[in-house]
């Protein structure tokens, strides 16, 4: 069946592409003129399912682009599939989504794990798989891989952020590691020691992990505490964190914290986590924070919270992943939009390629999106943050790779 | 020397969380002779219930004996609807029967308030007792309403005749029939008391671990080692149990395997004891004429 149906796909397009036919349009498959087809696969199930609200976001947001009278004039179809994060449900569901629903591209695809068993299939396939959701660093890395891209800052990067800022500030250091046993919390356990460099070995008192199955990290802190470390770095996911942080607190242990973006919501960590034990701990950001009064009054979150009210008004505000799956979706809309009545693979792949300093509003002020023909990493700044008790206080200048 | 106490202590504290939740399993096992996989779910579905009702601006007392009535309530139907109907199905339906309900529970709760962590409220002081920094307040109480609903279980098994129904509904099922004993209402009965206690000990769990959807999943493991590890049919067997695995787990994590091993030591009991003395420490050895 596959194999009868290459030629005559591959005649089509020889048609299309010939300069005597249409003169401007020009379509791969799950592009037409009224539709554009794309893939996802989401956690709506399983251990990983807080992160489903991130395809709910971007569901409803395309919803509301299509209301809006769409992209160019065309409807976003954005099939959505639960993969509960297990890897191979994802190769999966993505075979399904390209060979038979016939999408343009997949777009946010969630979890390292996950991306990673379609990376080589989606490379193969010359199918785009865009800004994954995934803080990995190996997604930028167009020479080999030049089908797949990613958004966020990825987790070494702003490791060695951290890095920089503790030996900038402390030169007697003492630093202990809280970490989740898995590739996530071991990207920024690497960032952290190429950013300290020949002073990690003496720097890092003690590195202690987490599995996602223990009930708490009470006995983790009290090791650390133990180690006689002045600074903690806390890469946990919000659970996590939140203990992490009272318990630190609650024993009496008063290192500087640094605290991983993942977990730096005021809503949803922050806030069970008690405000007043939070106070003076450092993270970076790109996004702004709903929970953050300082955006109280800010149009573009005043923009997103009407969004969430009437398109997904079962989504938790608090949570910042809403506010990703926002910001995320509408990179895609820009992307989309620059491609005009070229939607081929080739040309999603080259837009999405070729932003220069674009500003999406809810990322905090001076955090652009630059990418080129060698650099698939949209988003290298951060910027660094303090918490004063009630809000982020940022401070220095935003920070890249 | 201070941190090894330290660890002690933390391991007594969450081991009070494993034995809360252990009753539960316990008091099922009691009544139906059945190890009930989706009890940490109903435990956590319960406590959602509960906060609820203190956000709808309940006080925390009332909140809790409604939430234990409801979760009583929870238990008999779900009997009643879900597992009536296969009572005399092998023991793996059943026992697939409780996957299904673990999960169907988890994903419900997910979907009606969203997987973001919750703080739940607790009845005890906010400042640690005598100002020391090794266990909250919490903590020490959610440990004596754990010893309080112990005590209650041991007397309303051992003393009250309705207790003394359901050990024999659950011992023979027959004769207890031919004795005049409503089997079928014995065993809804045990559901609902068993449902009950995992909401007490959901609200307990909560304040320490923070409310979502999961927080039952790691629990719940550790709460087998510690039911099987006492005995799965001695309430007193199942406390004692908690706590030994709450301290054995943080002194070998800290100490001698390193913190990735430490949910290991908890398979590593539940094979151990299940292989040298399948019945527990507390548990009597039942011994069947063939």
């Amino acid at each position: 069946m596959k194999s009868k149906l290459v030629p005559i796909a591959a005649l089509l397009a020889a048609a299309l592409a010939s300069p005597a036919t249409l003169a401007q349009k020009k379509y791969d498959p799950g592009a037409s003129d009224t539709e554009i087809r794309i893939g996802n696969t989401n956690p709506y199930s399983g251990p990983a399912s807080a992160y489903g609200t991130i395809g709910k976001t971007i569901t409803a947001y395309f919803k509301m682009v299509d209301d809006q009278g769409g992209i160019n004039g065309r409807k976003i179809n954005f099939i959505s599939y639960d993969d509960a994060y297990s890897p191979p449900k994802t190769v999966e569901m993505v075979r399904k989504l390209v060979e038979q629903d016939n999408v343009l591209f997949v777009f946010q695809t969630l979890g390292t794990p996950s991306n990673t068993a379609i990376h080589k299939y989606m490379n193969m396939k010359k199918v785009p798989q865009l800004h994954v959701a995934t803080g990995a660093s190996k997604w930028n890395d167009p020479k080999n891989f030049p089908w797949t891209m990613g958004w966020q800052p990825n987790y070494q990067t702003e490791a060695r952020i951290y890095a920089k800022s503790i030996l900038q500030t402390k030169p007697d250091v003492k630093i202990g590691v809280l970490y989740q046993n898995d590739d996530y919390g071991k990207d920024y356990l690497k960032g952290l020691k190429d950013g300290l460099g020949d002073k990690a070995a003496k720097a890092i008192v003690a590195e202690v992990s987490y599995e996602v199955s223990d009930p708490t990290v009470d006995s983790q802190i009290v090791q650390l505490q133990a180690s006689g470390a002045n600074v903690f770095f806390n890469v946990g996911t919000p659970k996590f964190a939140a203990q992490a942080i009272r318990k630190a607190y609650d024993i009496g242990w008063k290192p500087v914290q640094y605290l991983n973006n993942v977990s730096s919501s005021i809503g949803a960590v922050l806030t069970p986590a008690g405000l007043e034990k939070s106070v003076g701990i450092i993270t970076t950001a790109y996004l702004k924070d709903y929970s953050d009064s300082q955006w109280a009054n800010d149009p573009a979150v005043k923009r997103w919270e009407s969004f969430m009210k009437k398109y997904y008004p079962t989504g938790d505000l608090n949570d910042s992943s809403n506010m990703y799956g926002y910001t995320v979706a509408r990179t895609l809309e820009q992307v989309l939009k620059q491609c005009g009545d070229n939607l081929t693979r080739e040309n999603v792949m080259k837009q999405a390629a070729s932003m220069k300093g674009q500003y999406i509003d809810t990322l905090l002020p001076g955090i652009t999106i630059t990418t080129s023909d060698n650099d698939y990493a949209p988003i290298e700044s951060v910027q660094m943050q303090r918490f004063n008790g009630k809000r982020w206080e940022r401070f220095g200048e935003v920070m890249g790779n | 020397m201070d941190a090894f106490i330290h660890q002690v202590l933390s391991g007594l504290a969450t081991g009070g969380i494993y034995a809360s939740l252990a009753l539960a399993l316990v008091m099922i096992y009691q009544v139906t002779h059945l190890v009930n996989f989706a009890q940490g779910e109903m435990a956590m579905f319960s406590t959602y219930a509960a906060w609820s009702l203190i956000n709808a601006g309940m006080g925390y007392w009332p909140a809790f004996l409604l939430t234990v009535l409801f979760a009583f309530a929870l238990g008999v139907v779900i009997e009643r609807v879900v597992i009536r109907p296969v009572e005399d199905a092998p023991v793996l339906a059943i026992v697939v029967i409780f996957i299904a309900l673990l999960v169907i529970l988890n994903s419900a709760t997910g979907w009606i308030y969203s997987y973001t962590i919750k703080t739940f409220p607790s009845p005890f002081p906010k400042e640690p007792l005598f100002g020391n920094t090794y266990v909250s307040s919490h903590e020490l109480g959610a440990i004596g309403v754990t010893l309080v609903v112990l005590v209650l279980l041991y007397v309303f098994f051992r003393f009250t005749p309705l207790g003394l129904a359901m050990r024999a509904v659950a011992q023979n099922p027959e004769s207890s029939r031919l004795v005049g004993i409503r089997v079928g209402w014995m065993l809804a009965l045990g559901w609902g008391l068993a449902a009950a206690v995992g909401a007490v000990a959901g609200m307990m769990i909560a304040p320490i671990v923070y409310l979502d959807p999961n927080m039952m999943g790691g629990i719940l493991l550790y709460a087998f080692a510690a039911a099987l590890l006492g005995g799965i049919e001695s309430p007193f067997g199942a406390v004692l149990g908690g706590f030994v695995v709450g301290v054995l787990e943080n002194v070998l994590g800290a100490y001698v395997i390193g913190n990735d091993l430490k949910l290991s030591v908890a398979l590593g009991l539940i094979i151990g004891v299940l292989l040298v003395r399948p019945s527990g420490f507390f548990g009597r050895v039942h011994v069947t004429r063939v």
